[in-house]
């Protein structure tokens, strides 16, 4: 098992290494940089900020040395619990951003995250929290009236894209009714709507995964022998079926990660949330260089490794796969 | 027919009728998907949609015309759906841009589809290391995060409709090639394609006229369901306001000025919102009844 999870982890390092070379050299090969829309430079100013961010040595060794200054070069991650100090922990140093000279990424990065994490989890959490019982239900009440019912519900959840979504919950429950605050990210309340909005779409898919791979489990022999042997219906269902007909969720559970991740650019917009998505979206529009190779990179970092624990997760859960 | 040889060629033999009238896959699917109400409830309203989307603004009011007196006008008689913040008639630019966000879901999937598939047959049909080259590739590809790329490209190389499908379609391929893929191990092991193989047909003959036709099923149900995704992503892009530009406009965009102005004008966000919801609807409905339909393995019933 440790060899399987070794081998993935050596084939992230190439992922990395493309993302952050596709990224840095993406960048540069675009015309107009960080300081051409500001107001009017002058150029001495302009070569004293060339020079202090090493915009003037060659591409390649400006490349090389921000490869190496992402290089892990420490390993304390009991740093990360106290500000998310990727520095700290790592050694990873993100350099300071272009927009804002006074500040680095790392320190950005620290201040942002935790928002987008929070409602990213918060999202999933609703996603598994709707998906898996309403998937359930329908798979164990097949073709009734409940099986439509959580099955057109899921489907809403899915067609009902979030920046429709989220306007229309707003239109609704903070406009017309008042329940909730139409934007903001102080009390525990203002969660509520963009958490249920990011997580739609996922609570439908999950439902539908759900409901399909216990309807496959469910019509095996092994769950004839469980009930031939007098085991009860939610036995059966908990304790026997689950376990397999949960394998299609748990490999959705990494695209599903990406996804709410990346969905958090439309749900922080939406909502002005202070997280990193919307961070991101105004960096890449700004050129800053070091913001932008920053956010991907650590969006990239989160969503491989995501996929590595969800493929020892897969593994774990199912004894045919083995760990090769 | 004409006989080229002078020689009296023998009369063929009279067929026998046969006992019970064989069906093929494609009817046999009709038949499933005919059946499935739902399935056919979306395909109608994607057809009718897309007419109403590409035949309608001959007849509409013109969409850019402005009308700055109105203004944001709620439903009336003379503009159905109302009219925007400058004046203009909802139900024209819904149409119009309709036709766009169509027409970026069809190409940019027709660009994945051509990728995919020609990719995906090649590394099924070459097997070997050359397999696990490409689809080790593939595996690569999956693992970055696209929908970031999307928006790095469209914010650095300007806001090109053509960059759109081309950037869309190159992040969509993926599945397609890792499905045909699949299908094309199964395939290529079979009888009639060792028969072409001995008459001495060249690979990309065998590949592209004996191997896809008999993987069109999943490819056919695998594009409907990349439509809405495809549709999907360029709204989101759109709402980011990295997607389509004024004064063209799509869906998405329409969905984005909605959303902005929902506090006043709620029709301009529920309109588009509605008919958007309603489009991807249709189109996974029709996708999975495709699937259903086509889908040999539940076919017993």
């Amino acid at each position: 098992m440790f060899r399987f999870i070794g081998r993935r982890f050596l084939q992230t390092i190439p992922v990395m290494l493309i993302i952050i070379t596709g990224t840095f050299f993406m960048q540069r090969f675009v015309p107009g940089g960080p300081f051409t829309a500001e107001k009017a430079v002058t150029p001495e100013v302009l070569h004293n900020l060339e020079a202090y961010y090493h915009l003037n040595d060659p591409l390649w060794k400006q490349y090389m040395d921000y490869v190496w200054d992402l290089c892990p070069k420490r390993f304390h991650p009991l740093a990360l619990v106290n500000g998310l100090d990727f520095k700290a922990a790592f050694g990873i140093d993100f350099r300071p951003s272009f927009k804002y000279p006074n500040r680095t990424v790392n320190e950005i990065i620290a201040d942002k995250l935790p928002v987008s994490l929070e409602l990213g989890g918060w999202s999933l959490l609703v996603a598994l929290g709707l998906g898996l019982p309403l998937g359930i239900l329908a798979a164990v009440k097949r073709n009734t009236w409940i099986d439509y019912l959580c099955s057109s519900f899921a489907m809403t959840g899915i067609c009902i894209p979030n920046f429709v979504l989220g306007p229309l919950l707003v239109l609704a429950f903070a406009i017309h009714t008042g329940w909730f605050e139409a934007s903001g990210w102080y009390s525990p309340i203002d969660r509520v709507l963009p958490c249920l909005t990011l997580g739609s779409f996922y609570a439908g898919y999950i439902a539908r995964l759900t409901r399909g791979g216990m309807i496959e489990v469910l019509h095996q022999d092994f769950i004839r022998t469980a009930r031939a042997k007098g085991a009860s219906e939610a036995r059966i269902i908990f304790h026997h079926a689950l376990r397999a007909g949960l394998l299609p969720v748990v490999s959705f559970l990494g695209p599903a990660a990406a996804g709410i991740l990346t969905g958090s650019f439309v749900i922080e917009t939406i909502f002005q949330i202070p997280g990193l998505g919307r961070e991101f979206v105004n960096s890449a529009l700004n050129r800053d260089y070091t913001m932008v190779l920053g956010t991907v990179i650590l969006y990239a970092g989160l969503i491989v490794t995501l996929n590595l624990v969800v493929d020892v997760v897969q593994v774990w859960l199912n004894p045919r796969l083995k760990f090769e | 027919m004409v006989s080229l040889s002078p020689k009296k060629l023998p009369q063929p033999m009279p067929v026998p009728e046969p006992a019970e009238r064989g069906q093929s896959l494609w009817s046999d699917a009709w038949r499933r998907l005919r059946k499935n109400h739902l399935a056919v409830a979306g395909g109608i309203f994607v057809v009718t949609l897309f007419l109403l989307c590409f035949i309608g603004p001959f007849f509409s009011q013109r969409y850019e015309v402005q009308n700055l007196d109105l203004g944001a006008s709620p439903p009336s008689d003379a503009h159905w759906l109302g009219t925007d913040t400058l004046g203009r008639d909802l139900l024209a630019r819904l149409l119009y841009g309709g036709q766009i966000s169509l027409s970026v879901g069809l190409i940019a999937t027709v660009v994945a589809l051509a990728i995919g598939v020609t990719y995906g047959a090649m590394a099924g049909f070459s097997g070997g290391k050359t397999d696990i080259v490409m689809m080790r590739i593939v595996d690569i590809m999956y693992a970055l995060p696209f929908t970031i790329f999307v928006i790095l490209l469209m914010v650095f190389f300007g806001r090109n409709i053509f960059l759109l499908f081309f950037a869309i379609g190159a992040v969509e391929w993926l599945t397609m090639a890792r499905i045909v893929r699949g299908q094309v191990l199964s395939v290529k092991r079979m009888e009639f394609i060792e028969a072409a193989r001995t008459l001495g047909f060249g690979r990309c003959r065998i590949i592209f006229r004996h191997i896809i036709p008999n993987i069109l099923g999943p490819v056919i149900v695998y594009t409907t369901l990349t439509i809405p995704s495809v549709m999907l992503l360029e709204a989101f892009l759109s709402f980011l306001g990295l997607g389509v530009q004024p004064p063209m406009s799509s869906l998405g965009v329409l969905i984005k000025n909605g959303a902005d102005s929902m506090e006043e004008y709620w029709w301009l966000l529920v309109f588009p919102g509605a008919i958007f919801s309603l489009t991807l609807f249709s189109l996974n409905f029709l996708g999975d009844g495709l699937r259903d339909a086509l889908d040999v393995r539940t076919s017993k019933d």
